[in-house]
């Protein structure tokens, strides 16, 4: 530029270059900070991948189980009560042994037995149960290995570690190794996983019963929290006199919306069960926890949806004789329903995720069981979560993280359906 | 419960069905001459034949545990009766346990066996009558309502006069919410300070509430000084505050004022997927990866740090609450009129000086409401802190040390085995007082300081 | 489209500050300027007239490029400041806009103190080294505004608590704080009283001696009173340009006629 005074010359260029470039650092920590957040992301979800894939995995070893009636029916009857009570944990123990006839003393022996997890006079027990004519004969079946042998497997113990480091012994290794090299071992999708409950041993525990309890405890929170919130939602907006009691109600939708959640875990203690007598541990009590929980979350959505039917649909329903009733229940409730509903999924994902508050009403007991019913005791998926997290097994690491995963693919599932009920149904008025 | 709901239902079903008919009737066929729709008189003589007995019901449901509370003592020997209080609690619900078939605290003895026998009298007697009872009320409403169907009836009316009161009482409830948690948190928090007194709870320098408490020593033992849990809180929120703020500022200035539209609109999903994810996902990873790095950092440094340390919670609260304050921040900021900005750059002002200079200062009482959000969100948070930052009650401000939180103490207080009544179990309350109390401030003051702002530019 | 009128009356005197040749301008899919052709004179000021969506707010800010701010805006064409192209490669619209001024339609203060609003444009530029210089400049521009009298015991009281016509004398001051050349003012008394339009046009006559104004305007009449050059725009093209008094008294297109006898706009 030929001319300009102040704006031009080498002191104004001088100028400029600073300035352009606090431009773009300034560019550049919002970047860094949105990086930041993303990397932040995805090491979280890849942390949670990488570690609880194995989870949906394990390894099995095929034994040749002699069913020897002298152990399993002394009786010899064949009835289920007897069969029942046979000593299936002996006749794995002696299907390992004749393997490795080799292995002698207490000691090593129990190091053996440790090879297989104990759920595997369970499965046998099972099978005998079913088929009651196997007793005496020899039968091939495929059991879950420990937890430590699965490791193992996996690539968790690191065999070149001294022997006192790890949690198998050079004996372990070294019987894994032969078992492996008979092709007894083998890989399996790990069923057991999803369609069993809590255990205290990693290979046997499953996310079965804490999803069960998540089920029925969302259960009960929808059945309150839905009709409830409409009902409240639809006074609010459509009846509501403008005044002191209809302000006050909105202070506190909005203040409940803000209260911490473990603040509606006391609420529960202290009301439910202390003051009411509910019994502790139960989806009943969840339910209605986190129904008070997404109470506010469920109004403010209906309430926003049923604000934006046009008010000329309230107009032409009345201008033909309906009472304000009817304009509700036949115009502007089917309306503004995909925009209640999309509200409500998203405050049932938040449910579903929930923990805190339900520590304080005792769903977090070890419960083995899967839950028959609202008041049976239970537990919930994120509640399963923190409790194999505590726990100091190894192989619980990748249990938890896999719980991780369902509850993730539960909580996507949840929010995809929002996302498609509004872009599907969503008008523009 | 559910034989008794669905009996109901069936009832109520029967009595619209009759209700309809006998609109018909009356008019013999001519619908006209009906004030309401048939279908109106059927849901009237439903309702009069579901609510009263629904109120029977309820009535039995308020008053049973008073019923079995005087039986469980009525006709109990003497030493039983002349228990102390926590003592005699005890017995009922060791006595209501044995008659439900639960496991009991002790070996049950004859007088508690006896009292479990009359409260299964009690409850067997009270499904017995109130189911009667009910399904009585019921046919008497029904029948009550039917014989009153006239064409003049004004039945329509009726029914909406109920639903419209069924709808204003579930507006009720979110005040009746309210009023539960203030009242739990009150009523249990006065017998916490008759115990320990207001002054020792607030500032006393030692927490240890954990010391073994003899049942009949109740509340006699343990340090119930607050300020270590409060300092430690204070640190895990400063820490969770100084990820959250700086980082989820920036980011909303970059979405709002130099992302493409292609680029924000990839961004803020990804961003509120942060906010998605469950507090116990993150207590996980807080716990499982965070906090060693933390250790080995710390290590390094040649500092002496636990696994559980108040930086590693500090830290993935911060990234859980980043969405939250980039969300908040995002409106305020965009609620800045366009119309500034364009004064600042017709000036010759860069964007960055546009932002820092102008569109900040003037957010600023925003972005201040949308921290104290934030804010109040760190402190009620539970899941990272009891997953990562430790149970210790350490009064210290070093972040590579565990310190405990607020809600980290709740959780522990409550979890497991409880005594009733033990100072221990009303300390949980006495914090979550604390805690509502405060958290509650923080909004009410947020909101209000961000409705000022956004009137300002409205 | 028409062309460039020369006309031979024109003195020495009022050399060309601005000129645009084949200006094009997009909003995404929509074309906003068709090929406009406009010189702008040195220390005179030139309104531009025409009805709502013709384009003239567009031009005006093609003038300082703040149309570069909206997203999926295209400019194609040649604007030349004092000869050089305000699109070539090494301008930087940070430095154009502080040659280039802007006044807008609402007035706009920040949400500072009037001494604040005023050197905020001196501060980001460096143009002062302390607070005395800071001070002076604020207080020449507050004068040259007209509104250092009527402002100069609240100079810390903030500048949104003035009145209308107060802020926009003050948007004004801030503008010329910068000591621009060329001061750009979209419809800047659309927003104000009679009595506050009237004292900003009085000021526009005397901003006149120090730099060239363009002014985007609503009203014809006021075009008439402050301007010595007028464009009448239409349809997004310029339909006529030239001195004030000719075109609103005889208007060589007819279309300029149908809109300054309020045919149509």
């Amino acid at each position: 530029m030929t001319s300009g005074g102040v704006h031009s010359g080498e002191a104004a260029r001088r100028r400029l270059r600073k300035r352009h470039a606090a431009e773009r650092r300034f560019r550049l920590y919002g970047l860094a900070a949105i990086g930041l957040a993303l990397g932040a992301l995805v090491t979280l979800l890849g942390t949670v991948v990488v570690r609880g894939l194995p989870a949906f995995f394990g390894y099995e070893v095929t034994l040749d189980l002699h069913l020897d009636a002298a152990r399993l029916d002394p009786q010899g009857g064949r009835r289920p009560g007897d069969l029942g009570r046979g000593d299936y944990g002996r006749v794995v123990k002696d299907a390992l042994r004749a393997l490795f006839p080799e292995v002698k003393g207490r000691r090593e022996r129990r190091r053996l037995h440790a090879l297989v997890s104990s759920g595997a006079a369970f499965d046998l027990r099972e099978r005998v149960l079913a088929e009651p004519d196997l007793v005496g004969s020899t039968i091939a079946l495929a059991v879950p290995l420990s937890d430590d042998a699965d490791l193992f497997f996996k690539g968790g113990v690191d065999a070149e570690a001294a022997e006192a480091d790890r949690r198998l012994s050079d004996a372990q290794i070294t019987w894994l190794r032969a078992l492996q090299s008979e092709g007894r071992v083998a890989r399996r999708f790990w069923t057991r996983f999803f369609r069993a409950g809590d255990s205290r041993e990693p290979e046997l525990a499953g996310i079965w019963g804490a999803l069960v309890g998540s089920l029925w405890t969302l259960g009960v929170t929808l059945l309150l929290s839905f009709p409830l919130g409409v009902a409240a939602a639809v006074y609010l907006e459509e009846f509501a006199p403008k005044g002191r009691l209809t302000d006050f109600i909105e202070v506190n939708i909005n203040n409940l919306a803000a209260v911490p959640s473990i603040v509606f875990g006391l609420l529960g203690l202290a009301v439910f069960l202390n003051l009411s007598g509910l019994p502790r541990s139960a989806p009943l009590v969840g339910g209605l926890v986190l129904a008070l929980m997404t109470l506010p979350t469920v109004i403010i959505a209906s309430r926003s949806s049923i604000m934006a039917v046009p008010p000329g649909i309230r107009e032409a329903a009345m201008g033909i004789g309906a009472s304000p009733i009817q304009v509700v229940g036949h115009h502007v409730l089917p309306l503004a329903l995909p925009g209640i509903l999309t509200g409500t999924i998203l405050g049932m994902a938040r449910a579903l995720g929930e923990t805190a508050p339900l520590l304080m009403i005792g769903m977090v007991a070890f419960i083995v069981d899967v839950p028959t019913g609202p008041t049976a005791p239970a537990t919930v998926l994120p509640v399963q979560v923190y409790l194999w997290a505590d726990s100091p097994e190894r192989a619980f690491v990748a249990k938890t993280s896999g719980a991780i995963l369902v509850l993730l693919a539960f909580l996507v599932a949840m929010n995809l359906a929002a996302v498609l009920l509004r872009s599907r149904f969503e008008r523009r008025w | 419960m559910l034989p008794l709901t669905l009996a109901l239902l069936l009832l109520s079903t029967a009595a619209f069905v009759l209700g309809r008919r006998r609109a018909f009737a009356v008019v013999e066929g001519e619908t006209r001459l009906l004030h309401s729709q048939p279908g109106s008189y059927g849901q009237w003589v439903a309702l009069w034949c579901a609510l009263p007995s629904l109120a029977v019901v309820v009535a039995w449901w308020l008053l049973e545990p008073a019923l079995i509370e005087w039986q469980t003592f009525a006709g109990a020997p003497a030493e039983v009766v002349e228990l102390p209080p926590e003592r005699r609690e005890l017995f009922a619900r060791d006595a209501l346990a044995l008659s439900a078939g639960e496991v009991t605290s002790s070996e049950p003895g004859p007088a508690l066996r006896a009292a479990a026998g009359r409260i299964q009298r009690v409850e067997g007697l009270g499904q017995l009558s109130v189911g009667g009872l009910a399904a009585a009320v019921a046919l008497m409403g029904l029948g009550w309502a039917r014989g009153r169907i006239r064409p003049q009836l004004r039945a329509r009316n009726h029914v909406e006069a109920v639903a419209r009161t069924a709808l204003a009482a579930s507006s009720l409830v979110a005040i009746l919410a309210t009023v539960g948690i203030v009242l739990s948190l009150v009523f249990e928090a006065a017998r916490f300070f008759a115990l320990v007194p207001l002054g020792d709870f607030l500032f006393g320098l030692e927490w240890s509430p954990q010391t073994a408490i003899r049942a009949d020593q109740v509340g006699s033992s343990g340090a119930f000084g607050a300020a270590p849990v409060f300092a430690g809180t204070l640190l895990i929120t400063a820490l969770a505050m100084a990820v959250a703020v700086p980082v989820g500022l920036l980011a909303a200035i970059f979405l709002s004022d130099y992302a493409t539209p292609l680029t924000r609109a990839w961004v803020k999903p990804l961003l509120e997927i942060l906010a998605g994810i469950p507090t116990v996902v993150y207590g996980f990873f807080a716990a499982l990866s965070v906090g060693p790095l933390v250790r080995q950092l710390g290590e390094r440094l040649g500092w002496e740090v636990s696994s559980e340390s108040a930086l590693a919670a500090g830290l993935v609260m911060g990234v859980m609450i980043i969405p939250f304050v980039s969300s908040l921040s995002d409106d305020v900021i965009n609620a800045v009129p366009r119309s500034l900005r364009e004064g600042s750059l017709g000036l010759g002002a860069t964007k960055s000086e546009t932002i820092r200079r102008v569109v900040l200062p003037a957010a600023l009482p925003g972005i201040v409401g949308a921290v104290l959000l934030a804010i109040s969100r760190a402190i009620g948070e539970t899941m990272i802190v009891v997953m990562a930052a430790g149970l210790a009650a350490n009064l210290s401000a070093n972040p590579f040390e565990a310190v405990t939180t607020v809600t980290v103490q709740i959780v522990t207080l409550l979890v497991g085995d409880q005594e009733f009544d033990s100072a221990k179990t009303l300390a949980a309350f006495a914090l979550g007082l604390a805690l509502f109390l405060v958290t509650l401030g923080l909004n009410v003051v947020a909101l209000v300081v961000v409705r000022r702002y956004r009137e300002q530019y409205d | 489209m028409t062309t460039i009128s020369r006309p031979a009356e024109r003195s020495q005197l009022y050399l060309t500050k601005i000129t645009t040749r084949d200006l094009n301008v997009w909003y995404g899919e929509k074309q906003a300027l068709f090929s406009v052709n406009l010189d702008i004179e040195r220390n005179r000021v030139t309104s531009l007239i025409g009805p709502s969506g013709c384009g003239k707010s567009t031009y005006l800010r093609c003038l300082n490029r703040m149309n570069d701010v909206i997203e999926g805006c295209r400019v194609e064409g040649k604007i030349a400041l004092d000869g050089d192209d305000v699109h070539g490669e090494d301008v930087d619209p940070v430095q154009l806009r502080a040659r280039v001024g802007m006044v807008f339609q609402k007035p706009n203060p920040f949400p500072k103190s009037v001494w604040e609003n005023v050197a905020y444009g001196p501060r980001i530029h460096g143009l002062a080294t302390g607070r005395a210089e800071l001070d002076e400049i604020v207080t020449t521009s507050l004068e040259r505004a007209g509104l250092f009298a009527e402002v100069k015991d609240r100079l810390d009281d903030p500048g949104t608590g003035l009145s209308g016509g107060q802020q926009q004398r003050l948007c004004i001051a801030r503008a010329i704080a910068v000591q621009p050349d060329v001061i750009l003012m979209d419809e800047p008394c659309s927003a104000l009283d009679p009595i506050a339009t009237a004292r900003i046009e009085e000021l526009m006559e005397e901003l006149r001696a120090r730099y060239t104004i363009v002014i985007v305007t609503h009203s014809m009449q006021q075009a008439a009173r402050v301007s010595q050059r007028t464009a009448f725009f239409h349809l997004g093209a310029v339909v006529e340009e030239g001195e004030t008094g000719k075109l609103f008294t005889d208007p060589r297109e007819e279309r300029t006629r149908d809109y300054i006898t309020g045919r149509f706009g």
